[in-house]
């Protein structure tokens, strides 16, 4: 059984116990403890069940590549799933429990699966549920759904906060072990702005735990010696617990900052995004070790050699009483001293190198362990977890030789450098056969504007496994980068590490080599999603050759651990069941983040009312405290409907139209947009832009104007107004405001360079007040200031002056077919403005109206609404607009395109006014059926649905649509579908329905 | 003119260290035009007292002087009840060469925020380097703050100077308090 010695433990305080409870059990740790480390002083060697099979699961490492200890943190608002044991901090009061599992983690109904295992291969999901189709949509996707995911999504909103940090250096260091802290080290000195990131709270990386000896002295002392000197340099920023998430192109790289993860009582966010630009990048990352491939060794209680050593070392922990080592290199022999050291039993070393290890075999065997050569384990015992191991010969098929009692296994199949980091950006590897591991290529590294390197590797990340090797590489790759980034490094002397030399280390991909299905069929690659090695040796018999395709039909390398551990092995079974080369097969795509990063961090601060940005009028403050119901309209929330009393929104648009038709109506069109054009060539410009003349239009005066894209389609529509001799002020939709001024300028700036035009959006410099209706003008004069008679100011034209002590800009223009006034003036005086007609308004019956009442006026009016009779395949012919499109015109931006064949097709729908029979409401987006399918035997149609309203004015519905030769139709009734299966008929009428001549503008 | 008022309605908040405040209403023309002709160079002058600024740089002072916005675009700043006629000065002296010069006052959200740590609360909404040896007093940049369009400088005085829109400026405000209540991160 696991639990705690009563000595050692490196990182905790044995005086300070924590209480936690997993699964509902209350437990104890230390300060300074992981999760991990205390839930094995509590003998809770099981920690979860695999994704597919339901297995037990027991920790299997120390770091970020567990695949199996993940646990749902927390509760409420501080709920998260799949959040790994060992890389959690313990902290008073922490609550886990374990996933994938019902109804308990011990007695799991879905263990049943491992039952059918031989049932459940590799593609089972591909070959199972393709037929019949049917069973896809009702049957097996509602399954998987039901069983997917391994933990549970959280329920309440996330109760913290989180924030991103923009940071710019020179050097940025990803690994704080001694290489990263040796280059960190360099660089630093060399003036260079450094940051350095640690994943981790510790500083050091393995060395402490390896013994490794630098400058004579343990480790310890040199990390000390070496924070202390960063520590005191301004230019170098040493983070911990904040992980390299990402390195993207141009020396972009994400950190992930945890701050309060480890004691979520402190005050503050709890992770940060770190926004890097840095000239440099060393990725002094480390390595992963690997798992071995035998019978049983997903079983709770094997575990990584190194791991268990640095529970021992870090933590005090030991993992079982008696523990076989069964490895393919030296490494594993330090954690078998360490266990001896500690007072515990290593039964024996089961070597799978015919001749064994080198100085540390000789110390094992010197303190009395017993070494076996050229064996393998057949198979571990246990269910539940390890109670002991089978011997065989390596080269054999499993034969078991003997057996040895043991309640954990220590493995290791050698050391692959975290290449990910060099890889996220195109760093290439390269594969070394003799240490059986993907190397950086330096040659090869990700490159940067110039095709400069930008990122270095450094130390065990570099493939170097002594540490004299890791602190010369560190250093070294410390004064390359500040050289790249424009320091001038002096060369200073680098620490000497010193460790035990070793033996070479021999390939082992399968344990014992001539394993038979059986025991392959237990031998497990992906511990998360249970893959084992005959799942690879199938696929590769199916025909996946491709790594990237042998992972998806596998699942290989797809859970959250994204295949840490499993990468390497399964890529090497693969390339043996292909009798290919282990490079020739390549690996998998690593792609950031290294190990999943909070949803929360990437939103950073943007959540609740900074969620997103919403843009508000100057009298924004009068419609919320006047029963405006909003609606969005680009970033902007504009009042759909002001309601009264009890009033639903649908009488209160009714009542607002009617009031603005007979009396007089308040709109806040401040959202309109407002352009300025500039210049000499202004006119010619804007000829360009709009599809009708606008160079030609006098001063003083107003023009409704067209925009289309380049390739026809109408896109903008809006009334321009001429300001002076070489100035227009163009409005355009709420919507296209910033989209149409970033086209004025695209065009000026990259096509038209040479042309003579200036552009200003100023659609936020005033507020914009439209006044309609036929008391409209006795409001205004009331307010007094201004000629507003149609002789001083008639339709379409504009003039400026100042109205009841405003600066104002009165345009006489209209949406409504009512007498209509809009009047900009200063955005800071909106809201009195607005205030002033409120009140000068009330004798007149003045009453808001909203964008409801907006498009139902201009609806009745037959005008067109962009984004409702346009959708982005609607060019102006299609909507009669022909007389706003010069024919004088050499060119305008659309012209072209429209002049094609299928623009100029005389079958495009056309726009025509709709009138249901029974008076009804037509509905949004309702097809006009014709006759007969078509090829995919569906209903012909013949038309569509564009606006449709209940006209308060005519007291019916009344609707606008696209209908084949519809112009040439009028009267013609045609039916129109509906949702519940039925059709209504509507009579193809003018779409102007209210005052065709247009007498109530014009007054 | 009395009854103007600002987006943020002269809101003023200490968090810690730090002042967040609403500067009240400040007159602001948008120029365009040859940065490098006399005409303009004059008429920045004959409004804002300053010189044309150089690239990615402001020198307002008192309320007074010009915002580099791009290589054909300033920002001048000058007293509310000016703007007008500082446009119509500017349209005069310029009237021989092509140019923009419009007023902006009122399209602008106008805040400043300084204490210790400020800097590093900038850092956490914009892309910009704001260590204090590179951001210096004078440096101004139109980049963005969270989600939107932004412009801002460092004064003499350490204090940040940020301009936006009128219609987010409440956000903007908003952003810039709850990034200084998260705390100090001490990396700059």
């Amino acid at each position: 059984m696991s639990t705690r010695l009563a000595k050692g433990g490196r990182l905790i305080d044995s005086t300070k116990p924590l209480d936690f409870t997993f699964n509902g059990k209350r437990l104890k740790g230390y300060e300074g403890d992981s999760l991990a480390s205390a839930l094995l002083a509590n003998d809770q060697m099981m920690v979860g069940r695999s994704f597919k099979y339901h297995r037990p699961r027991g920790i299997v490492a120390s770091g970020a590549e567990e695949p199996n200890a993940l646990v749902n943190l927390g509760t409420g608002g501080k709920f998260e799933p799949n959040q790994r044991v060992t890389t959690q901090e313990l902290f008073d009061g922490l609550t886990a429990t374990s996933q994938n599992h019902w109804p308990s983690l011990e007695f799991d109904i879905g263990a049943v699966n491992q039952l059918f295992a031989r049932f459940l291969p590799a593609g089972f999901y591909y070959k199972m549920f393709i037929h019949p189709r049917p069973f896809w949509k009702h049957i097996y996707e509602p399954f998987i759904r039901q069983s997917a995911g391994l933990g549970k999504a959280p329920t309440e909103k996330d109760a913290d906060t989180y924030e991103h940090f923009y940071f710019y250096c020179d050097v940025a260091v990803i690994g704080g072990g001694i290489a990263g802290l040796a280059a960190a080290l360099e660089a630093g000195r060399s003036g260079a702005r450094v940051l350095v990131m640690e994943q981790e709270a510790h500083w050091g990386g393995r060395a402490v735990v390896d013994g490794v000896m630098i400058d004579g002295e343990p480790a310890e002392q040199w990390i000390d010696n070496t924070l202390a000197e960063l520590d005191a340099m301004e230019n170098v920023t040493l983070r911990e617990r904040m992980m390299g998430a990402g390195v993207y192109d141009h020396g972009y790289v994400l950190g992930y900052e945890r701050l309060t993860d480890h004691d979520p009582k402190l005050a503050g966010p709890r992770h940060r995004l770190w926004r890097i630009r840095t000239k440099q990048i060393v990725t002094a990352t480390g390595a992963i070790e690997r798992p071995l491939s035998f019978a049983g060794n997903d079983i709770p209680g094997v575990m990584l050699a190194a791991a268990m050593r640095d529970y021992l070392v870090n933590y005090g922990v030991s993992v079982g009483d008696r523990t076989v080592v069964v490895t393919n290199n030296d490494d594993a022999y330090r954690t078998a001293l360490a266990l001896v050291d500690a007072g515990l039993v290593v039964p024996a070393i089961i070597d799978a190198r015919p001749q064994g290890g080198g100085e540390l075999m000789e110390e094992a065997i010197a303190r009395g362990i017993r070494v076996e050569k050229g064996r393998g384990i057949a198979k571990v015992k246990g269910r539940a977890r390890v109670t002991g191991v089978a011997i065989c010969a390596q080269e054999g098929e499993g034969a078991v030789l003997a057996e040895i009692d043991c309640d954990a296994v220590a493995m290791s199949g050698g050391w692959s450098p975290v290449v990910h980091l060099w890889s996220h950006c195109g760093g290439k590897l390269n594969w070394d056969a003799d240490q059986a591991m993907f190397r950086p290529d330096a040659t090869r590294a990700p490159t940067g504007d110039k095709g400069q390197p930008f990122v270095i590797t450094a130390g065990t990340a570099n493939g170097h496994l002594y540490s004299a090797e890791v602190l010369v590489d560190g250093y070294t790759a410390g004064r390359t980068a500040a050289q790249a980034a424009g320091f001038t490094p002096a060369a200073t002397e680098a620490a000497v590490g010193e460790d035990a030399s070793q033996a070479p280390l021999l390939p082992i991909w399968l344990m014992p080599q001539g394993a038979g299905h059986a025991l392959k069929s237990k031998a497990w690659l992906d511990f998360q999603n249970d893959v084992k090695v005959s799942d690879i040796q199938l696929a590769a018999r199916e025909g996946y050759e491709s790594v990237e395709h042998a992972k998806r039909y596998t699942t290989i390398g797809m859970a959250t651990d994204q295949g840490k551990l499993s990468n390497i092995n399964g890529l090497a079974i693969l390339s043996q069941a292909l009798d290919e080369a282990i490079p020739n097969v390549g690996t998998t795509t690593f792609r950031p983040p290294y190990t999943p990063i909070s949803m929360g961090s990437i939103g950073g601060a943007a959540r609740d009312e900074l969620f997103q940005p919403i843009r508000k009028t100057p009298i924004q403050g009068w419609h919320d405290e006047n029963g405006a119901v909003y609606e969005p309209v680009g970033q902007w929330r504009r009042p759909y409907t002001f309601t009264r009393g009890g009033e639903s929104k649908h009488d209160a648009v009714k009542r607002e139209i009617l009031n603005t038709r007979n009396n007089v109506g308040l709109l806040d069109a401040s959202t309109l947009g407002k352009i300025i054009v500039k210049g000499p060539d202004a006119g010619k410009f804007l000829d360009m832009l709009y599809t009708n003349m606008m160079s030609n239009l006098p001063v003083g005066k107003c023009r409704y104007g067209l925009m289309c894209s380049e390739n026809g389609f109408l896109m903008d529509d809006g009334v321009v107004a001429r300001i002076d001799e070489e100035t227009w002020l163009c409005h355009t939709t709420t919507g296209g405001a910033d989209r149409i001024h970033g086209w004025m300028e695209d065009w000026l700036q990259c096509e038209w360079w040479d042309w003579k035009v200036y552009t200003a959006n100023v659609t936020e410099q005033y507020a914009q007040i439209a006044v309609v209706g036929p008391k409209g003008r006795q409001l205004l004069e009331k307010l007094g200031g201004m000629d507003v008679s149609k002789e001083t100011l008639p339709f379409m034209q504009w003039a400026d002056g100042v109205l009841g002590g405003f600066n104002a800009r009165v345009y006489r223009i209209s949406f409504s077919g009512e007498l209509s006034y809009e009047i900009a003036v200063p955005a800071s005086q909106g809201r009195a403005f607005w205030d002033a007609l409120w009140s000068a308004g009330q004798e007149f019956g003045v009453m808001p109206y909203g964008t409801e009442g907006l498009h139902v006026m201009r609806a009745e009016k037959g005008f067109i609404m962009i984004g409702d009779e346009t959708d982005g395949t609607v060019i102006p012919q299609d909507l009669n607009l022909g007389w706003a499109i010069s024919k004088k015109k050499e060119d305008y931006l659309g012209k072209r395109a429209q002049e094609r064949s299928h623009m100029a097709d005389p079958n495009r729908w056309k726009l025509v006014g709709l009138e249901t029979l029974d008076g009804s409401v037509l509905p949004d987006g309702s097809y006009a059926i014709a006759q007969g399918k078509n090829a995919n035997g569906q209903r012909n149609t013949q038309g569509r649905v564009t606006s449709t309203y209940y006209s308060p004015t005519l007291g019916r519905g009344i609707a606008m649509g696209l209908v084949h030769n519809g112009p040439d139709r009028m009267g013609e009734v045609i039916e129109f579908n509906t949702t519940n299966g039925g059709t209504i008929k509507a009579k193809i009428v003018d779409p102007v329905f209210y005052d065709k001549e247009g007498a109530k503008q014009n007054v | 003119m009395s009854n103007a008022v600002t987006p943020l309605g002269g809101a003023k908040t200490n968090i810690g260290g730090l002042t967040l405040e609403d500067m009240g209403l400040q007159g602001m023309i948008s120029l365009r035009g040859d940065l490098s002709s006399k005409a303009l160079a004059k008429a920045v002058k004959a409004v804002t007292g300053q010189g044309v600024p150089e690239l990615r740089t402001a020198n307002v002072m008192g309320g007074k002087g010009a915002a580099w916005m791009s290589p054909d675009e300033l920002l001048l700043f000058v007293p509310y009840a000016e703007a007008d006629a500082a446009v119509a000065t500017i349209s005069e002296t310029m009237k021989a060469e092509h140019h923009l010069a419009v007023n902006v006052s009122d399209a602008r959200g106008f805040m400043r925020l300084s204490g210790a740590g400020a800097h590093e609360v900038m850092s956490k909404n914009a892309p910009v380097d704001f260590h204090k040896d590179v951001f210096t007093a004078g440096m101004f940049r139109r980049s963005r703050l969270g989600q939107v369009a932004a412009a801002f400088w460092l004064d003499a005085e350490g204090g940040f100077n940020v301009v936006c829109f009128r219609s987010v400026a409440d956000y903007v405000y908003r952003l810039l308090e709850v990034s200084a209540e998260a705390g100090a991160v001490d990396a700059l």
